[in-house]
């Protein structure tokens, strides 16, 4: 359609990707898009919401503000990539402490969460309010959430993780 | 087989939402799918005068443009749903695509079909549409004025209807001890659910039947209203929404997008998706609110509240949504007494057209607007006359040996009791310490404020007798269908269509409960009209009280059945047939001889050998229609404190007791508690949309618009008295929207008794610190 045409390799969830697109397609076009993993979701259009949130080498980025392009030779982790054979203790938080509703904003959450707790593996409720800051949940009016994140602090921070953990579908 | 009912169970829809399976529409991927992209009015108001579309059609990737002339003979109107009787209403024209004018910024006049949405976008880009720019008017009391431009030639003074309710008050206000005015402005709020909406359509040549998946929150009404609209019969169209993430009312009307997507599906013989972005959200999804009201309360000195009153001012955008007249009046004007006895009220609302986004319901819907009012008005009335405002409530709430009570709109409050609500939040907070303390702060300067909102609200909507009496151009009643499969395990259809709320687990607990078996074997299917018979859906907390009530007594069917044929096998007569805990059993005699229910469901489905008169199977289908309305109620305490050298307002302490009848999931509760409560002091505090003169959305994104975010909230303190609603087979009554409706007033009266040593009696909401400091400066202005 004359827009210039780029190929990109990089990694999702560990297995390594490689399309031609559109050099302006954004991350979370091409992860839902191209590879269909619709889990990362677009709540907005100004990086307010939080809902696209994946992790880019570790660190969490909104994926609608950033280019597929830009995402080249990285590791992209989204939700899909979260859990293993089992849920992650994240998914286990949000799940037993009602850390959703609507599920809409939820990917997002978990993996801004997923970067909270890799930087502070045992973040006060205040320092949880204010490292979720980029996220926006209607629903569940976030107690719910830090509670979650509470939780799956706990999870994580125990030795027992895996025999807490609930194997799923 | 412990009891299911009451416990916190974890979500049984989580496991697909926490692990990124959901299917929300906009993850909807067909083959052969193109995408469209509307082409939107950058003004609030003007005449179209020609909409040049070469330039897009010849943009490799687009497959057509669409504009309103080409689509104003193929398609029907978008109707109002909601027709509030003796009101006069008109009707406000709205075709799917404008053709001649446009009335508010976002209206559609074009859409642009490629093959994807990256060319969509830049095809719409490339329409020209010539506007003749008109005169805009966006506030509801201005518009009634002389001389104001009409957003539809054929509404005089812009008023699409007037609606009043109870007498003329005139004697008891000129007779009363103390009357107290005051005028509100309910600001206009903005959904926001999380989920953008989207729509996609396809049309099956095989089967002439069009499918449309859309963000609704009521499958069968939009399907309803989408046959009218297209012209196709209801039985060769189907509506599915699957996961919807939120609505809050903003996906309960039928929009102009899901019209054209279908026309367009079935025009181009290839599936249409369209997504709307958080921009289009702002501008073209369903306001709330929205409110000029002129209040009047009368009263005794010694705190007896004798009548109150209220005209309102009610804007609905520039065409009558889907059930946007109701909200106003039906929702609105019915329940302003709150939860007090006050012998005499009218409400007198004049339902205004305007160039801006069209307004529905929105979290609460009415209820909010008429709480704010009462919860205002008390403890305006209470500072008036010198009196404690708990005292005054104290005085004036409706007793609990009153219920059933009649208030004066002939509403009937099913069950209460309201001191009791009152007296426990009195107790959590600690009140009379609380208020020395907030006089020893004073002396250092420091301003905390206490607020209360004792409230009740009616919801589980409702009786459809009543429906139609107040004009609702549908029923209220819920299905269900429960199947029980030849192994014993149980599908449910349910009418209702919830999303977010967790139904599927709540109805899930009342079915394990009812059959006596793991709510694992349960499965509960929603939103989709060729699977499920017929259903009103999801709002006006009407899901589990509605929708619940329907799957009890379809499950009780299914009970009296199998108890039939239990009684067969065990060779006694039914009456000696007991069933508990999912086993049949013979009457004192429980070792002799006992059947599972699986084993019933079996033998149900083998016939081999049924009762006489039995027909195999075993399913169950009920429509369930309530009686009256529920009336949750509760009362609420909010602490804050202001900093008056900022205007900053920090919420130190929520306190919200609440009563919503029997509980099925507490876990469930809480959280739609605390989502409410959100919304609700996101409404006092910080939200509130903004037009300029123009008709321009000032506050069009989540940049300009203040969602709240999590640092913004200390933790919630919630408790709960259970009085079950006496006309409910389950005693439930309803929670989605309480925490919306009862925190708004509870946080602005708790700043106004944090300013009250300024003299400032009250502001407009948000309570932005702007204005709360401009309102400190001016008042210590005064003094000086």
């Amino acid at each position: 359609m004359g827009e210039l045409q780029t190929t990109v390799t990089m990694t999702v969830n560990g297995e390594r990707v490689t399309r031609t697109i559109e050099s302006r397609v954004l991350l979370v076009h091409f992860l839902r898009e191209e590879l269909g993993l619709t889990g990362t979701h677009v709540g907005c259009d100004t990086s307010q919401c939080g809902a696209c949130t994946v992790l880019l080498d570790g660190e969490a980025v909104k994926s609608c503000t950033v280019l597929a392009v830009q995402a080249m030779g990285k590791a992209v982790t989204t939700i899909e990539g979260l859990e293993t054979d089992r849920l992650h203790p994240i998914q286990e938080g949000f799940w037993a402490k009602h850390g959703l509703q609507c599920g809409f904003c939820t990917p997002g959450a978990m993996m801004a969460t997923t970067y909270l707790l890799s930087q502070n593996p045992n973040p006060t409720e205040e320092q949880i309010r204010v490292g979720l800051d980029g996220i926006v949940c209607r629903c569940t009016g976030y107690e719910t959430i830090v509670r979650a994140v509470q939780h799956a602090a706990q999870l994580m921070n125990s030795s027992t993780q895996t025999e807490r953990s609930t194997e799923v579908g | 087989m412990p009891q299911v009912m009451g416990q916190a169970l974890k979500r049984h829809e989580d496991i697909r939402l926490i692990r990124g399976r959901g299917q929300y529409t906009d993850d909807m991927k067909l083959p052969g799918m193109v995408y469209a992209k509307m082409v939107r009015s950058p003004y609030a108001h003007a005449k179209i005068a020609a909409v040049h579309v070469a330039q897009a059609i010849n943009l490799p990737g687009v497959l057509a443009v669409f504009t309103g002339n080409d689509l104003k003979d193929e398609l029907g109107l978008i109707p109002t749903a909601w027709i509030p009787p003796n009101s006069d209403l008109k009707m406000t024209p709205h075709p799917a695509l404008a053709y001649d004018t446009v009335r508010y910024v976002g209206d559609a006049v074009a859409v642009v079909i490629a093959e994807n949405p990256y060319i969509a976008q830049d095809a719409a880009d490339l329409v020209q549409v010539d506007y003749e720019p008109l005169r805009a008017v966006t506030n509801p009391r201005d518009a009634v004025g002389p001389g104001m431009p009409l957003v539809h030639q054929e509404i005089d003074r812009n008023i699409a209807f007037h609606w009043s309710v109870g007498p003329n008050l005139d004697d008891v206000f000129n007779q009363a001890d103390v009357v107290v005015k005051q005028e509100f402005r309910q600001q206009r709020l903005i959904p926001n659910a999380m989920e953008p909406r989207a729509a996609v359509a396809q049309y099956n040549q095989a089967t002439d039947e069009l499918t449309l998946w859309v963000t609704t929150q009521n499958p069968h009404i939009h399907r309803l209203l989408m046959s009218g609209i297209l012209g196709i019969p209801e039985h060769k169209l189907r509506v599915v929404a699957i996961d919807v993430g939120g609505g809050f009312g903003s996906k309960i009307a039928c929009y102009p997008d899901e019209v054209v997507v279908s026309w367009a599906a079935r025009r181009l013989r290839r599936p249409v998706k369209w997504t709307e972005t958080r921009q289009e959200n702002f501008m073209v999804t369903s306001h709330g609110r929205d409110h000029v009201q002129e209040v009047e309360l009368a009263g005794t000195k010694d705190g007896h509240i004798q009548a109150v009153r209220v005209k309102a001012f009610s804007n609905l955008g520039a065409y009558l949504s889907t059930a946007g007249p109701g909200v106003p009046t039906i929702l609105f004007g019915l329940i302003v007494n709150g939860a007090y006895h006050i012998p005499q009220a009218s409400a007198d609302v004049y339902g205004v057209v305007t160039h801006t986004t069209p307004v529905d319901a929105y979290r609460g819907a009415g209820r909010p607007e008429a709480t704010y009012l009462i919860e205002r008005m008390v403890d305006r009335f209470a500072a008036t006359i010198g009196m404690d405002p708990v005292a005054v409530r104290e005085l004036n709430l409706i007793e609990a040996k009153a219920f059933p009570y009649t208030n004066p709109f002939g509403l009937q409050y099913d069950s209460g009791n309201y001191q009791e609500t009152l007296k426990i939040a009195l107790d959590m907070v600690d009140y009379a310490n609380l208020r020395q303390e907030q006089v020893q702060l004073r002396k250092d300067g420091k301003y905390i404020g206490i607020g209360f909102s004792t409230y009740v609200e009616m919801c589980g909507l409702g009786p459809s007798e009543v429906a139609g009496a107040v004009g609702f151009q549908g029923g209220l009643w819920e299905s269900a269908t429960v199947r029980v499969h030849p192994t014993g395990k149980v599908t449910v259809f349910t009418g209702a269509s919830p999303h977010g709320q967790g139904e599927e687990t709540t109805f899930a607990q009342i079915v394990a409960e009812e059959l006596g078996m793991p709510v694992d074997d349960i499965e509960i299917v929603h939103g989709d009209t060729a699977r499920i018979s017929m259903g009103w859906g999801t709002y006006g907390s009407r899901t589990t009280a509605v929708g619940g009530g329907a799957i009890h007594l379809a499950t009780q069917k299914i009970i009296q059945k199998a108890k039939k044929i239990a009684a067969h096998k065990l060779e006694v007569s039914e009456s000696d047939v007991v069933f508990h805990d999912g086993v049949f059993e013979v009457q004192g005699l429980p070792e002799l001889r006992q059947l599972t229910f699986q084993a019933v469901a079996l033998d149900a489905y083998l016939a081999w050998s049924l009762p006489e008169g039995i027909e195999p199977a075993l399913e169950g289908t009920a429509f369930y229609d309530p009686k009256n309305f529920t009336y949750p109620f509760g009362a609420h305490v909010a602490v804050v404190s202001v900093d008056t050298a900022t205007g900053d307002v920090r919420l130190m302490r929520y306190i919200a007791v609440d009563d919503i009848g029997n509980i099925i999931n507490p876990m469930i509760v809480e959280g739609q508690i605390h989502g409410g409560l959100v919304q609700g002091i996101g409404q006092a505090l910080y939200e509130g949309a903004e037009f300029d003169d123009q008709g321009q959305l000032l506050t069009g994104s989540l940049l300009d618009y203040a969602v709240p975010k999590a640092r913004f909230f200390p933790r919630f303190e919630t408790a709960h008295t259970v009085t079950p609603s006496p006309h409910n087979p389950l005693g439930v009554k309803g929670v989605g929207e309480t925490g919306a409706i009862a925190s708004t007033p509870a946080i602005v009266n708790a700043v106004m008794d944090a300013l009250s040593p300024f003299g400032i009696e009250d502001l407009p909401m948000p309570l932005t610190p702007e204005k709360v400091w401009q309102a400190v400066q001016q008042a210590k202005g005064g003094r000086a």
